[in-house]
């Protein structure tokens, strides 16, 4: 009795230690159900694992009240100064800035953008911004089909009831001197790199004008570097940080869209990737056209360190769903979202009639709104 | 084939598992047993199998034959013949001949009244094939997730499952088979080179015993593990490999489906700095 005694408390502190570690190494495994999906011919290996609900369609907000039928008099015949939506009916702009106020300040309300005194007023520089921002949906939704599809988009995809969508970014500060610490703008484990060692900052090379977007595609058509390809290793970790930008924000991994066998190949490309292709000019586009124009009328707490406004990536609507709220099409409820934006309004006008007062002409050689 | 000299004596009878002395006999060189004919059955089927299922397929390149496993849609029941059907007979040949295999290793274990060291290990290897078309399959709920057997075929279907984690070198059970295999590489060049200098002295020198092979490593790093020590540590690297391997692609997708990197970030998550 004594000799089993003491094996069970010489045991005991092993035993606990194996259930430790083993708790421990579950607690890094996800146990939920799995789905999975198909996607290419079989033994490719073309699949997507999922966890079974990270594919559910949001709660969005309802509207605010039934749709006004169309007709009636334009809120630019019944209201002063309206720039962006003069053409919509009366009722469904008041119905339209009811549900925007919902969507993007629920809680400060109307004088979010507006004084309340005199709604006409442009004297915050929010509804500026505001104008920009439903022009961009509209373009969006009707020059962007071919990425956005039938789903289209609304304030809410990026807002969510928050002033500035949560996922945004800026330009990173001036790099780091000396190499004491310096990371180089790599190795610090971040969402934009799904927590990879690449560069950090390759959603704002691609993303902006800074390179074309086909340079995004790094790999060599011939062995050895010609004058027409000098493209380095030093590119491919941009260009993959990127991709892993664009899996984390869609919830997706690489062969959702890509054949592994040759990642730039199309014709062993799935249709996916034929929207992602839309998708970055797009953003290149929305960043370009309707929020880099505002970098003047911005206060600085509404700037990154470099003095540019909060930029849209493709986690800004995606937010973990390879269909934003997946794909819930809330557009439907909103008409006047879904037209053309209207010409006569330009943003990067705006900025400079907000700062010079509006006789100032437009010196700046920017984007046309409306592409 | 001649029987050398020594051989009549360790040709005990008995020892059998299954068949007593019906196949207790030998060919050539080679015992048989109950076991051996299994083997051989179910391999020459599995073999003829590939060769019939690739004449149904576009090509007879060597490099591009491909027998893939079936459709997602058939979950986890048959599918017809030439829709992955023959995948899945030629899999059940592979891992019935594999198992066999063993079996006939262990009776000529026991035959020899040696230990099952050599069956235990390459089940180690059966069962790292296993995990890749039963038991990670099964975990997922269809056929459909094998690998499919073919040359180039096998390897497109590594990277891309590879990719489905985003960089599958963070995987940590990866990381661990890795090493494992770089170790057990290192150990068996440190071995033979070190067996090779003793047996191979300057002219006119004898032949070095062990005593030399071991001051050898203590002159080097202060410690030799002798000559079973490096045995054992051979087989420990290299059943762990073999087994850490089969780790890594149970647990991508049954129990983790985003990029491993992302896996990390318990760590970072830790109290102690976060």
């Amino acid at each position: 009795m004594t000799l089993h005694g003491n094996l069970t408390r010489r045991r005991l502190p092993l035993a606990a230690l194996a259930v430790l570690a083993g708790s421990a190494t579950l607690a890094g495994c996800e146990v939920a159900p799995k789905v999975s999906q198909q996607n290419g011919y079989r033994g490719t290996g073309m699949d997507q694992i999922y966890i079974s609900d990270s594919e559910i369609r949001d709660e969005v907000p309802a509207p605010p009240y039934e749709l006004p039928p169309p007709g009636g008099q334009s809120a630019g015949e019944v209201y002063e100064n309206v720039q962006v939506l003069s053409n919509v009916s009366v009722d469904e702009f008041n119905y339209l800035m009811a549900a925007i106020t919902e969507w993007v300040a629920p809680e400060e309300g109307c004088a979010y953008c507006h004084n309340p005194a005199n709604m006409a007023s442009d004297e915050i520089y929010t509804k500026t911004v505001a104008r920009s921002m439903i022009q961009m949906t509209q373009s969006a939704n009707n020059n962007w089909s071919d990425h956005v599809g039938a789903t289209g988009v609304t304030c809410w995809t990026c807002h969510r009831g928050n002033n500035i969508p949560e996922a945004v970014w800026t330009l990173p500060g001036e790099p780091q001197r000396g190499i004491v610490g310096n990371r180089n703008g790599q190795n610090e484990p971040v969402s934009n790199t799904a927590y990879s060692s690449l560069p950090q900052y390759a959603v704002a090379r691609y993303l902006l004008g800074e390179v074309e977007p086909e340079d995004i595609r790094v790999v060599s058509t011939t062995m050895h570097p010609t004058p027409a390809n000098t493209i380095t290793t030093m590119e491919t970790e941009s260009s993959y940080a990127l991709m892993m930008h664009m899996s984390d924000s869609l919830g997706v991994n690489c062969t959702y869209c890509h054949n592994s066998q040759s990642f730039s190949a199309w014709n062993i490309s799935t249709p996916p990737r034929a929207t992602a292709w839309h998708g970055i000019r797009m953003v290149r586009n929305l960043n370009g056209s309707y929020i880099t124009p505002l970098q003047s009328i911005f206060p600085d707490n509404r700037l990154g360190p470099m003095g540019d406004p909060y930029k849209v990536n493709c986690t800004t609507c995606h937010q973990g769903q390879n269909k934003p709220m997946g794909g819930v099409q809330m557009v439907a409820d909103y008409p006047a979202l879904q037209s053309p934006p209207q010409s006569g309004w330009r943003p990067s006008q705006a900025a400079m009639d907000m700062i010079m007062g509006p006789a100032a002409d437009d010196t700046q050689n920017g984007v046309e709104a409306t592409d | 084939m001649a029987l050398l000299s020594y051989e009549r004596k360790y040709r005990v009878r008995g020892g059998t598992l299954i068949g007593g002395d019906l196949f207790d006999f030998w060919v050539g060189p080679f015992y048989v047993g109950f076991f051996g004919v299994v083997t051989a059955i179910f391999a020459t089927l599995g073999t003829l199998l590939i060769f019939y299922a690739a004449s149904q397929g576009p090509t007879w390149n060597p490099w591009l034959i491909s027998i893939a496993p079936p459709d997602l849609s058939h979950g986890l029941g048959f599918a017809p013949l030439k829709e992955g059907g023959f995948w899945q007979v030629i899999t059940v040949c592979a891992i019935i001949s594999f198992t066999a295999w063993a079996l006939r290793e262990v009776e000529i274990c026991r035959k020899l009244g040696m230990g099952y060291h050599v069956p235990v290990a390459f089940g180690v290897a059966i069962f790292a094939y296993v995990s890749l078309v039963v038991i990670r399959p099964v975990l997922l709920g269809g056929w459909h997730f094998g690998f499919p057997y073919g040359i180039f075929s096998h390897l497109d279907w590594v990277s891309n499952t590879g990719y489905q984690y985003l960089h599958f070198h963070y995987n940590p059970a990866h990381m661990l088979a890795v090493s494992f295999f770089f170790t057990t590489a290192l150990a068996l060049a440190l071995h033979g080179s070190l067996v090779l200098s003793a047996v191979n002295p300057a002219p006119g020198e004898d032949v070095k015993s062990p005593e030399y092979e071991d001051t050898f490593f203590r002159d080097l790093i202060g410690y030799s593990i002798g000559t079973l020590g490096i045995h054992r540590l051979g087989l420990l690297l290299a059943l762990n490999a073999g087994f850490w391997s089969a780790v890594c692609i149970i647990i991508s997708g049954p129990l983790w489906t985003k990029g491993w990197p992302e896996w990390w970030t318990w760590w970072l998550n830790l109290p102690i700095w976060s």
